[in-house]
């Protein structure tokens, strides 16, 4: 699955900036240097945190993308940041968990 | 490459809210050289949890890159308070994180490890009440 192709599933753009990446795999997790310990490159990045240094984690992890649960917005500077730097953010209302479990009925 | 590539940094200590722009500098200048993904993940990790540490836990410092045709080498240099206890520093889960720090998503005690865990070889060179250089090597070769 690619990472526009959740949009068609109820995750919604924030930013895209390279809708074609594939998926592989998802981390989920809040603590940036759990995050950056064990996410692997290319995996979707479910959390619920949403500033500055999301967007740097998410560049330097090199994840797939980061996936905004429980209806967390992005603030304007870190949504500019996210452009930026090549990094997709998607959002959703569901909490973590069930972001997961669609998650993982779809990669 | 003949001769080595050396970027420099001065990492402000004030602002961690918006810390990392050196690593995420670096990685720009990597990929620009054509290295492989996956050692500038590696590179750019370390590099980060550094950066984020002289910055939360030092008040700023300097960074150092040098590529070569074999190794990248990253050379972080504070003068903050040292650390105390090294080996308990580089435990997973020991931090004396803030709860300000907490709440931007650091203070797991996580950072020391991942930096050894993506570098091939670390050293810490640390005096209390004076600063800690910590200098990582990532090899190209291997
Ligand atoms: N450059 C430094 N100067 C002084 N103390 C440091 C420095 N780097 C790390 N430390 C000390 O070592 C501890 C562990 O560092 P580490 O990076 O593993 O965790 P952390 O920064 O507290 O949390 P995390 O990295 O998970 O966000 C820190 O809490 C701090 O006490
Ligand atoms: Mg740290």
């Amino acid at each position: 699955m690619t990472v526009s192709g959740l949009l068609e599933h109820g995750f919604r753009e924030v930013v895209l900036s390279d809708g074609d990446r594939e998926i592989d795999g998802c981390y989920m997790g809040d603590l940036l240097s759990w995050v950056m310990g064990r996410a692997q490159a290319d995996n979707a990045w479910i959390t619920i945190m949403s500033n500055l240094n999301v967007v740097a984690v998410a560049s330097l992890a090199d994840t797939a993308c980061v996936i905004l649960t429980e209806g967390v917005e992005l603030p304007d500077d870190v949504r500019a940041a996210a452009e930026m730097r090549d990094v997709n953010v998607l959002s959703t209302d569901l909490p973590s968990y069930d972001a997961a479990v669609l998650l993982s009925t779809l990669i | 490459m003949a001769e080595p590539l050396v970027f420099h940094f001065d990492v402000d200590g004030s602002d961690f809210t918006s810390a990392g722009q050196a690593s995420v500098q670096i990685k720009k200048s990597l990929r620009q050289l054509g290295l492989p993904s996956e050692i500038i993940r590696r590179v750019s990790i370390a590099m980060y949890e550094g950066e984020i540490n002289m910055v939360i836990h030092a008040n700023g410092g300097v960074a150092d890159v040098i590529v070569t045709e074999d190794c990248v080498e990253i050379i972080l240099k504070d003068q903050g308070p040292g650390i105390e206890n090294v080996e308990q520093a580089m435990q997973e889960g020991f931090s004396t994180a803030t709860s300000t720090i907490h709440s931007l998503g650091f203070g797991a005690g996580m950072g020391l490890p991942n930096m050894k865990r993506y570098s091939d070889t670390m050293e810490i060179d640390t005096v209390v009440g004076v600063g800690t250089t910590i200098t990582m090597k990532i090899f190209l070769n291997q």
